[in-house]
C-alpha cells in the first residue's frame, strides 16, 4: 500500500461522492487496527513513529471522506478544482444577501441570548443542506454536471460556516 | 469484572512472559492503582487493605513527604504543608485557580506554572503529583514482586495540553514509563464495555472530586470509538463542599475563619455530603478554635438547592457534546456514570431526567476508571491474549489554533478531531530579509486569544533572508496518541528546516526541572540512578527482541547491505547492554533506531497492503450492491 494514495483508493473505495458509510466505517477500523499506536506501545521509536503517521494519515483520509461537504470538494480537488469560500466571490447576488440575512439573524439571537431560537435555527440549516447534498449527489455521480456541481458545494460552504456560526454562539452563550 | 480467559492452546501466555503493567488513576481526591493478573482487573490494596490512596501529600522539614491517609492526619494541625486536591493546579497559573484565598497554601506565582511554598521547599503541581504516584508505584511493585514496564495514566478527557504535558511529566518523576495518557471516561467505557458487551452509543458521566467531563461513544465490534467529549476541569465534588461551607458561614454568620477553622469545615461539609448520599438530612457540628461552636443539620432540599446551578453547569456540556456527535438523546442507549460525586441523589436524578433513562451504576464508579487504565496497560504492554483485539479511538477535547493579526483565533485542529491528527498550514514573512517568525498556539473554542488557553509561543529563526512574501514555511502541528501536541516547521523553497524555541506558557521551567530532579535524587527512596542504567537495559531488550522478530518475518524487504547494517547495530546495541553506561546505551539504541526507520515503513506498507489485498472483490460486490440501493449523502 502506498501512503501517498488518494483517500477513495486507500480505503478501496470507488471515487464517488455517493458512498456506503458502513463499508467506509469497516475500512477504516479495519486499518486501524493495523496502523494505531496502541499496537506499537512496546515497539521501538522507529515504528512507533511510522505508526503515528499511518494513523493520522487514516484519519484524515477517513475524517475527509466522512464528511460530505468535505468528499465533494476532495473530489473536486482530485478533479483539479480548488475550491474556497473565502475567496469565491462569484455567487448569485440573491444567495448572498439571504446569507447576510441569516448572518445577522444569528449575531442578533446571540445578543438576546436566544439559545432555543438558535437550536431550531440550526436544525432549518440542517435540514436545507441535507437537500442540497441530494442534488450535489446527482450532480457529481449521475450527471457529471462538475459546473453546477461547483455551485452546489460552494452554497454549502456557506451553509456549513453558517452552522459553525451558529454553533459558536451556542457555545459563548454556554460559557 | 468477566475477565476471565483461556489461552489457546500453543499461545499460553507462560507466567515468566507476563509484563508488569498497572493502570493509575490520578484523581482529585483519591487515586488508585490497578492491574490484570490472570485475565481479572482488580485495585491493588495497601498493605491495611484499603484501595484508595487520598491525593495528599504532607511536607516535612527534614524528612521524606508522607502520602495518603498519613498525609490527611496532618491536615488540621499543619494545613499549609498538607497539599489536597492538587490536580487542579496541574498545568495552571495561579490566577486560574479559583477560591485560592480560602485555601491554606502559600502560593507562589511563577512565570507559568504556579508552585507552592512548604516547609521542605518549594514544590511545583508536578512534584505533588509525582510523590503521589510514586507511592503507588511502589505498592504495585511490593505487591507483583518486580518492577514494572510501564503504566497507563488516567486524565481528565477535558484536560488541555498543559494539563496533560504536567501529568505525563508527573509520572516519569515518579520512575513510570508512561504507556499511553488515557482519558478517563475512555477507561470507564473500556471497563464497562468488556464487562457488558456492549454496543452502540453510550455516554459517559464522569463527575470527580474536582473535573467533570462527560464523552460520547460508540462502541462497535470491539472498537470504542470516541464521538465527541466536553466537560469542565474546573468543576467538581469539591465544588458541592464548597457550597455546602459557604452555607455554613452564613447560616452560622461566622466571622471570617483562621485557615485551620476553615479546613476543618469543609471537612465537615464533605462528611455532610457524604451522609446525603443515604439520609434525609445531615448534621454539621464543629467546634471552632475561638471556642464557638457550629451546630446546624443540612436537609437533602436545602442541599439540592444550595446546588442546583452546579448540576446545571454539568449539562450544558453534556448538550454541546451531544450536538457535536451529531445525536440525540435518543440515540444514546445507556449513560455510565463514574466518580464517587455521581453517588450525591440529585446528579443522579438529574442525569436520569436529561437522557429519558435510568443511569447504570452497576460498577464502582471510585475503581472503574482505574480498573479499564489496568485492561489497557495490560494491552499495550503486549500481554495480549486472544480474543484482546479491542480498540480505543479518542479525541482531542479542545480546539487548537494559532493568534492571528488582531487578536484573532485562527483554528487549526477543530475539538473532537480523532487522534493522532495532524495539519500544516503555510506562513509567509511580511517583511524583505527577515529571518524570524513568532508564532502563539492557544487551546479553546473562543474566537479571541485571550480567552483561549495559550500554550506556549514557538519562534522560528534561520529562515533565509528572502524578499517579503517569498518564504514558504510550513509549520505542521501534531497531536500523537497521548493527545500531546508537537509543532514543527521548514522552509519549503529552501529546504531549510527552521528551528523551533518552544516556550510553553504553562510548562516547568529549566530551572524547575533542574532542581526537581536534583531533589529527586537526594531524596528519593530508591536508587534513582540505577533504575535509570536499569530502565535503558529494558528498552534495549526490548528493542532488540522487536527487530529480531521483525526481521525474522519480513527480513525479504531488506537489501543485504541494509540487513548488515541492522544486524551490526544490534551487536553494537548488545555490546553495551553488558556495562552500567546508561549513555552508551542510549546512544546505541538511537543509531539502531534510525538505522531500522526505513525497514518499519516498509513493514508497515506491507502489513497494511496484506490485509487489504483480499478484500478488493469483496469491496467491489458491496459497491454494486450499495449503488442499487441508492447510496447515501
Amino acid at each position: 500500500m502506498d501512503f501517498n494514495v488518494d483517500h477513495f483508493a486507500l480505503f478501496g473505495l470507488p471515487k464517488k461522492f455517493r458512498t456506503d458509510p458502513d463499508l467506509l466505517d469497516k475500512r477504516y477500523r479495519e486499518m486501524q487496527v493495523l496502523a494505531h499506536p496502541d499496537r506499537y506501545a512496546g515497539a521501538g521509536d522507529a515504528e512507533k513513529r511510522v505508526s503515528m503517521q499511518w494513523a493520522t494519515r487514516v484519519n484524515e483520509a477517513y475524517q475527509t471522506l466522512k464528511n460530505p461537504l468535505r468528499r465533494a470538494a476532495y473530489l473536486m480537488l482530485l478533479a483539479g478544482k480548488k475550491l474556497d469560500v473565502e475567496s469565491n466571490t462569484a455567487m448569485p447576488t440573491e444567495f448572498l444577501i439571504e446569507q447576510m440575512e441569516w448572518r445577522e439573524a444569528v449575531a442578533e439571537a446571540r445578543r438576546a441570548c436566544a439559545n432555543t431560537e438558535l437550536e431550531q435555527f440550526y436544525h432549518r440549516v440542517k435540514q436545507q443542506m441535507k437537500c442540497r447534498y441530494e442534488r450535489l449527489a446527482s450532480l457529481l455521480d449521475d450527471k457529471a454536471d462538475t459546473a453546477l456541481a461547483e455551485d452546489e458545494v460552494l452554497r454549502l460552504m456557506f451553509l456549513d460556516k453558517l452552522v459553525s456560526e451558529i454553533d459558536d454562539a451556542l457555545v459563548a452563550l454556554e460559557a | 469484572m468477566a475477565l476471565f480467559q483461556i489461552a489457546e492452546p500453543g499461545e499460553s501466555a507462560a507466567p515468566h512472559q507476563h509484563k508488569l503493567a498497572v493502570g493509575i488513576d490520578l484523581g482529585t481526591t483519591n487515586s488508585l492503582v490497578a492491574t490484570v493478573k490472570s485475565g481479572l482487573a482488580s485495585v491493588i490494596p495497601d498493605a491495611l487493605g484499603r484501595p484508595l490512596l487520598p491525593s495528599a501529600v504532607r511536607y516535612r522539614d527534614g524528612e521524606p513527604p508522607v502520602v495518603g491517609y498519613d498525609a490527611l492526619a496532618g491536615q488540621s494541625s499543619d494545613p499549609a504543608n498538607v497539599v489536597v486536591s492538587v490536580k487542579r493546579f496541574m498545568g495552571r497559573s495561579i490566577d486560574e485557580v479559583p477560591y485560592r484565598e480560602s485555601m491554606p497554601y502559600r502560593f507562589e506565582a511563577g512565570p507559568g506554572a504556579l508552585s507552592l511554598k512548604t516547609v521542605a521547599g518549594v514544590k511545583t503541581p508536578v512534584e505533588v503529583s509525582a510523590d503521589i504516584l510514586r507511592e503507588l508505584r511502589m505498592r504495585a511493585e511490593a505487591a507483583l514482586g518486580g518492577e514494572l514496564v510501564g503504566a497507563v495514566i488516567t486524565a481528565p478527557a477535558y484536560f488541555d495540553d498543559a494539563q496533560r504535558q504536567a501529568t505525563k511529566d508527573a509520572a516519569r518523576f515518579a520512575g513510570l514509563s508512561v504507556l499511553r495518557l488515557l482519558n478517563e471516561p475512555t477507561a470507564a467505557a473500556l471497563a464497562y464495555g468488556l464487562d457488558n458487551a456492549a454496543e452502540g452509543v453510550y455516554a459517559v458521566y464522569d463527575l470527580g472530586g474536582g473535573t467533570f467531563d462527560i464523552s460520547i461513544l460508540r462502541l462497535s465490534r470491539g472498537v470504542f470509538e470516541v464521538l465527541s467529549t466536553g466537560g469542565d476541569s474546573f468543576l467538581g465534588g469539591d465544588d458541592f463542599d464548597q457550597r455546602i461551607f459557604c452555607w455554613v458561614i452564613e447560616a452560622a454568620k461566622l466571622k471570617p475563619l483562621s485557615s485551620v477553622d476553615a479546613r476543618h469545615l469543609l471537612t465537615c461539609a464533605r462528611e455532610a455530603k457524604e451522609f446525603l448520599t443515604n439520609h434525609g438530612a445531615a448534621p454539621i457540628v464543629a467546634r471552632l478554635g475561638s471556642g464557638e461552636v457550629v451546630d446546624l443539620e443540612l436537609t437533602t432540599e436545602t442541599f439540592t438547592e444550595i446546588t442546583r446551578t452546579l448540576v446545571e453547569k454539568t449539562l450544558r456540556p453534556v448538550r454541546r457534546a451531544l450536538r457535536d456527535a451529531g445525536l440525540s438523546v435518543a440515540d444514546v442507549k445507556g449513560v455510565v456514570m463514574v466518580g464517587g460525586a455521581t453517588r450525591m441523589p440529585q446528579i443522579q436524578r438529574a442525569v436520569g431526567e436529561f437522557f429519558e433513562k435510568a443511569p447504570l451504576n452497576n460498577l464502582d464508579p471510585e475503581k472503574v476508571v482505574a480498573l479499564g487504565a489496568a485492561i489497557q496497560a495490560n494491552l499495550l504492554a503486549g500481554n495480549r491474549a486472544s480474543g484482546d483485539d479491542w480498540l480505543l479511538l479518542d479525541v482531542i477535547p479542545l480546539s487548537l489554533g494559532l493568534e492571528t493579526m488582531g487578536g484573532l483565533v485562527e483554528r487549526i485542529i477543530p475539538r473532537n478531531s480523532t487522534i493522532p491528527v495532524a495539519r500544516a498550514q503555510e506562513f509567509t514573512t511580511f517583511r524583505d530579509g527577515q529571518t524570524a517568525l513568532a508564532l502563539h498556539v492557544v487551546q479553546g473554542e473562543r474566537e479571541l486569544v485571550g480567552d483561549c488557553r495559550s500554550l506556549g509561543r514557538f519562534e522560528l529563526r534561520n529562515i533565509p533572508p528572502m524578499v517579503a512574501g517569498a518564504a514558504r514555511i510550513r509549520v505542521t502541528f501534531q497531536v500523537d496518541a497521548d493527545g500531546l501536541l508537537s509543532v514543527s516547521a521548514r522552509e519549503t523553497t529552501s529546504g531549510v528546516e527552521a528551528s523551533i524555541a518552544v516556550k510553553p506558557s504553562y510548562g516547568l521551567s529549566d530551572d524547575a526541572i533542574a532542581r526537581m530532579l536534583k531533589d529527586s535524587l537526594d531524596h528519593a527512596k530508591d536508587d534513582t540512578a540505577r533504575r535509570a542504567v536499569k530502565e535503558f537495559q529494558v528498552e534495549a531488550q526490548r528493542l532488540v527482541e522487536a527487530i529480531r522478530s521483525a526481521l525474522v518475518a519480513d527480513g525479504d524487504l531488506l537489501s543485504p547491505d541494509a540487513r548488515e547494517r541492522i544486524e551490526s547495530g544490534i551487536a553494537h546495541l548488545q555490546a553495551a547492554m553488558l556495562g552500567e553506561d546508561r549513555h552508551a546505551i542510549a546512544r546505541c539504541i538511537d543509531e539502531l533506531e534510525s538505522e531500522t526507520s526505513a525497514f518499519a515503513a516498509l513493514r508497515m506498507d506491507r502489513t497494511i497492503r496484506d490485509a487489504f489485498s483480499g478484500k478488493k472483490i469483496d469491496a467491489i460486490e458491496r459497491e454494486l450492491v450499495s449503488s442499487e440501493k441508492g447510496g447515501e449523502t
